[in-house]
């Protein structure tokens, strides 16, 4: 297959203008030893027997089946018109809009995007969106070190596991310190905050699904003169505390609960929204209000001079492309919902993860439930949870999001209800458990256990 | 003047309300499942519940849908317009891509490896040829953007640089004066000096100047192949020596991959490092700006220093995320990287095969230099007027500026080239028409242009008040700058 | 554009005013009608100490951003806290209500390097 519309007679055509004998004549700059070196690629393919490959590919997957799985993504319901409005042609196949005049389309849309995670963070400044939840949290931390000068940064352990991976990346090159705060064993201890820490960061819910006391551990990040991170699910925010009313300073985190397909792990969305008093340190596009010559109302970036194509080495971040699209889409749905809609999918879901905790206690099970959690919560296992996930896989049940062991319970996973999650699923889940040796007094969990140790 | 605008199917000069001034309370285009009853203050606690809803919007479906196809009529785009954006490659998207995507957007990140060994097997494959086109050793797909992957690669070189004992020593990184303004972020993000290294009277690498900047101290060298001005650099083989005889790493930035992919590899160039943006070469949308896509090859003396996870293949011929990677430089990011993206990529690669791929560079050539000899005729000038490869720099004729001519473009549905970069020339245009284009296409947007020109002579207050006719017209900056307006005002005032 | 005779230039396009035991510091007409219209301007701290050279100061319009260096060696004394405001005042008066920050002078012989107003003049026009 192929995308070039030149016939020979439009190859001779361009060639003459230039004055050039054949197209390869116009790679002489190229160094002559190094033209055309054999390179490992199959021959291409028409569009049927592409299809048919990919198919295949698909087909070795298994998507259905009831789906307990978190961890920061998660398979809600997402109304049809989101998708198809998303990806009208003009929003996927337009650029960055340095063009404003014949932008408006995506600007107005980011400027509702950015409106519409303001509310839900209660915080007033959003960016224009980054790349994912992870590598956004990473950038909120570099923005409290530039803001406050200071070097040690406190992320609680109940922070996902791949965001503080992400942050110590990103921390390498600089001269700081992290340093990870226990919990206890559910929930974030209070750090005392020395007046060295630029910011703590701490998630809500945090990665097992507990809620913390995010007042009071905003509260002890500010004692210490520290700034407030507070890594959210944006779609918690239709019910627990907004960010800005506990006075967090930056709320940051991965936007796929708000309506991006899961997509094996992305593409979604970052988000990052801040108080004013950061906005001169705030990496990633923005898009404000003016007028144009006629008065009329309009939307065009702006403050661009912290970026890199103007600031070069100098600005707040290297990011240029941020997750434009998905972002959109996000907007798009939350509009498609409203505001009761978003609360009845945050509601459903832990709703539904209430009803889980609640069978699988009849069932004989002991889930950590002595806490409170949102959507999400351990339950101790008897098997690696690698191999337990396997297992549940086989009988049709997709489950098994791993506890660390740095989370002191032992074996253990994390499950996960939506609002889509039915009786049935839960049935199917214990009886799965069950099957795999995970029930009550089950021998051959046991064996699983000692054999994997 | 242009019949395309009578043709629009909406009247755009209607200013468009905010999707927050078309609420009504109580509206709602969707209906989720209904929660079971529960009082949400006893289960999840009083103190943790918010005490203001959000404002959202509360609309009709039919209403959401008329308001994102108005504001989508208010865009342009590669399947509307010409976009010919320098260093952009704004080239055609394939459908079927997207029909590729859809079958693997339920798989959730976390399922067992049992599950998704398809998916594996897609990105296994992915690595395969990224890194057979690129002629490195050893493929990360994770990196989110171009930018992501930049900062990827020169964390893996200073991983590199500190595994020797060198970490200390080697403070610098430089960068051409025309470089994309994310290579000196990105070494200045990875803590390094950033130096800048002229650009010599031919438009390419200043070759002296070059080497009296290199020495024992300098960790890496950026370079794009060819450059911003759509030259490629014919001394890049002694680049390469004079880099490594300091024991500097070569950095690769992707973006221009375009012009010579299928012909010669960056690897076999020198390059120890280099990072892709699939939405470039390898055709994943744009979509306003992202989600980009920003893939990292490295020469064999680096792939210990990868970031985690890489797909790898057992015995039985089971595909596995190997996380295991004792010297990486850590996660860039959650998950495996911008999958949907990756499945785009791998769906355009696979389709046009190696043959296919060497055209791609071989037209994009054709359709650059074809319209840098047809921009020459219209008075505009090239600073370093050579075969070009698949972009070129010009500048207006005398008295005109750049920004005046793009900006008049919009009223005919042509999108602008790239304007103002690369820095080092004034009033640039950075032109790009990539290979999807046709000879007419290209004809068209120059006897535009000359249209353009020639209404600038007969009417000297024309340019300066272009755009007439798009949805809106040039727009007060300044105050957007000055007084930033960045959310909607639900009080009103 | 306007170069007043009684001020000393750098050729990076700060002015500097005699006053005393202080020197005042802005950017030049020339700068500012480069620049175009100011949105932004970032200040140094009050108090903090300068060598000569140093960036201290950034100004920037709606495409681009431009460094300020301190023309001379001393301690920032006093900044212009309207800018933060009205950084229009830098288009509209450059040399007097838009002028950036004051330095206490360490070293009076650093007056000495740098240019008058026909010297910077001329050092302007190579570069535009």
């Amino acid at each position: 297959m192929r995308y070039i519309p030149h016939t020979p007679a439009d190859v001779e055509r361009a060639l003459a203008k230039i004055g050039a004998p054949s197209i390869d004549a116009l790679f002489a700059d190229l160094p002559e030893a190094l033209r055309d070196p054999g390179i490992d690629l199959p021959q291409g393919m028409d569009e049927a027997s592409l299809l048919e490959h990919l198919q295949e590919l698909a087909a070795k997957n298994v998507a259905s089946g009831p789906n307990f799985l978190g961890g920061g993504a998660r398979r809600h319901f997402t109304p049809s018109v989101t998708a198809h409005l998303a990806m009208q042609s003009e929003f996927v196949t337009a650029y960055t809009p340095y063009q404003p005049e014949v932008a408006q389309g995506l600007l107005q849309a980011t400027f509702e995007y950015q409106t519409i995670m303001a509310e839900l963070t209660g915080l007033p400044v959003s960016n224009a969106s980054m790349y994912d939840g992870a590598s956004t949290v990473a950038e909120a931390v570099l923005l409290t070190i530039r803001q406050t000068g200071r070097d040690r940064v406190l992320v609680s352990r109940g922070v996902h596991p791949e965001t503080r991976a992400v942050i110590a990346t990103y921390l390498t090159a600089l001269d700081a310190e992290l340093e990870i705060v226990d919990l206890d064993p559910h929930t974030t201890r209070t750090p005392d905050v020395g007046d060295d820490v630029a910011c703590f960061v701490a998630q809500q819910p945090n990665y097992l699904g507990y809620l913390e006391d995010m007042a009071g551990l905003t509260s002890a990040a500010h004692a210490g003169g520290a700034l407030m991170v507070a890594a959210v699910d944006p779609l918690s925010l239709a019910v627990l505390a907004a960010p800005g009313e506990y006075g967090a300073d930056i709320a940051a985190g991965d936007g796929q609960t708000l309506g991006n397909p899961v997509n094996f792990g992305g593409p979604a969305f970052g988000f990052m929204v801040v108080g004013e008093s950061l906005i001169r340190q705030f990496p990633g596009r923005l898009v404000g209000e003016t007028v144009d010559v006629d008065g009329k109302r309009a939307f065009v970036l702006t403050l661009q001079a912290r970026e890199q194509h103007i600031r070069r080495s100098k600005a707040k971040s290297n990011i240029c492309s941020n997750h434009q699209l998905t972002a959109v889409m996000a907007a798009i749905n939350v509009s498609a919902l409203g505001p009761q809609g978003l609360r009845d999918l945050a509601l459903g879901s832990v709703a539904n993860a209430h009803a889980l905790a609640a069978a699988l206690v009849a069932a004989g099970y002991a889930p950590e439930v002595g806490r409170r959690y949102f959507n999400e919560f351990v339950l101790p296992v008897k098997q690696d949870p690698a191999l337990l996930r396997s297992a549940l896989a086989a009988h049709g049940v997709h489950a098994g999001v791993a506890a660390p062991a740095e989370y002191g319970f032992g074996h253990a996973i994390v499950l996960s209800a939506t609002e889509s999650t039915r009786p049935a699923d839960i049935a199917k889940l214990i009886a799965a458990l069950n099957a795999c040796g995970e029930g009550p007094g089950s021998a051959q969990g046991q064996e699983e256990a000692v054999a994997h140790v | 003047m242009s019949d395309a605008r009578k043709a629009s199917p909406v009247p755009l000069h209607q200013q468009l309300p905010l999707v927050f001034e078309r609420s009504r309370p109580g509206r709602r285009a969707s209906q989720p499942p209904t929660p079971a009853e529960f009082d949400a203050a006893a289960v999840l606690g009083a103190e943790n519940l918010r005490k203001e809803a959000p404002r959202l919007p509360e609309v009709s479906e039919l209403d959401l849908v008329r308001h994102y196809t108005q504001l989508a009529h208010r865009q342009m785009s590669i399947d509307a317009n010409i976009y010919p954006l320098g260093s952009c490659t704004m080239k055609y998207n394939p459908k079927v891509n997207e029909e590729a995507a859809k079958l693997f957007q339920d798989l959730h990140p976390y399922q067992a490896p049992e599950t998704v060994q398809g998916a594996l097997e897609l990105l296994y494959n992915l690595q395969h040829d990224l890194g057979a086109i690129t002629g490195m050793d050893a493929v990360s797909l994770q990196p989110a953007a171009g930018a992501h992957g930049e900062l990827a690669g020169i964390l893996m070189i200073r991983a590199y640089h500190r595994s020797r004992g060198e970490g200390e020593q080697r403070r610098v990184v430089l960068v051409p004066d025309g470089a994309h303004g994310t290579n000196p972020a990105t070494a200045a993000m990875a803590g390094y000096d950033v130096v800048e290294v002229p650009t010599g009277p031919d438009g390419e690498v200043d070759l002296e100047a070059f080497k009296a900047r290199l020495n024992d101290r300098v960790a890496a060298v950026m370079l794009t192949n060819p450059n911003t001005l759509g030259l490629f650099e014919r001394r890049i083989l002694e680049i390469k020596e004079a880099a490594h005889a300091v024991g500097a790493q070569l950095y690769y930035d992707g973006a221009n991959l375009n012009a010579i992919v299928g012909r010669v590899r960056p690897g076999d160039m020198g390059f120890d490092v280099v990072h892709l943006n699939l939405h470039k070469t390898f055709t994943t949308p744009h979509g306003g700006g992202g989600p980009g896509t920003g893939p990292v090859g490295v020469k064999a003396h680096l792939a210990k220093f990868l970031p985690a996870p890489i797909v790898e293949r057992r015995q039985d011929g089971q595909f596995f995320l190997q996380s295991d990677i004792p010297q990486s430089i850590g996660r860039m990011r959650s998950f495996y990287g911008n999958f949907g993206n990756l499945v785009r990529a791998y769906t355009y690669i696979r389709a046009l095969g190696l043959e296919g791929l060497r055209e791609v560079s071989g037209y994009a050539v054709l359709n650059a230099n074809y319209l840098r000899a047809r921009f020459k005729e219209l008075g505009f000038t090239v600073p370093f007027d050579r075969v070009n490869m698949h972009e070129f720099v010009a500048q207006p004729p005398t008295g005109l500026r750049t920004l005046d001519i793009a900006k008049a473009q919009l009223d005919y549905g042509m999108h602008p080239a790239t304007v103002y970069f690369p820095l080092i020339v004034k009033e640039a245009l950075m032109v790009e028409p990539t290979e999807t284009e046709s000879l007419e296409a290209l004809d068209n947007y120059v006897d535009t242009l000359a249209e353009i020109l020639e209404r600038s002579v007969s009417d000297p207050d024309y340019l300066a008040g272009a755009p007439y006719n798009t949805p809106v017209r040039r727009l007060d900056e300044v105050r957007a700058a000055r007084q930033p307006v960045l959310k909607y005002d639900f009080a009103g005032n | 554009m306007k170069t007043p005779e009684e001020l000393r230039y750098a050729t990076s396009h700060e002015w500097v005013r005699r006053e005393d035991e202080a020197v005042t510091v802005g950017i030049t007409d020339f700068a500012q009608d480069q620049l175009g219209d100011v949105v932004f301007v970032e200040l140094p701290e009050s108090g903090r100490h300068v060598a000569k050279g140093d960036q201290v100061a950034v100004v920037e319009s709606v495409k681009t951003a431009s460094d300020i260096y301190a023309p001379v060696t001393g301690i920032i004394t006093d900044v212009n806290g309207a800018l933060e405001t009205t950084p229009e005042l830098i288009n509209d008066q450059p040399y007097a209500a838009g002028w950036l920050f004051r330095i206490e002078l360490e070293n009076d012989s650093e007056l000495n390097d740098l240019l008058d107003a026909d010297a910077y003049q001329k050092s302007a026009s190579e570069e535009s």
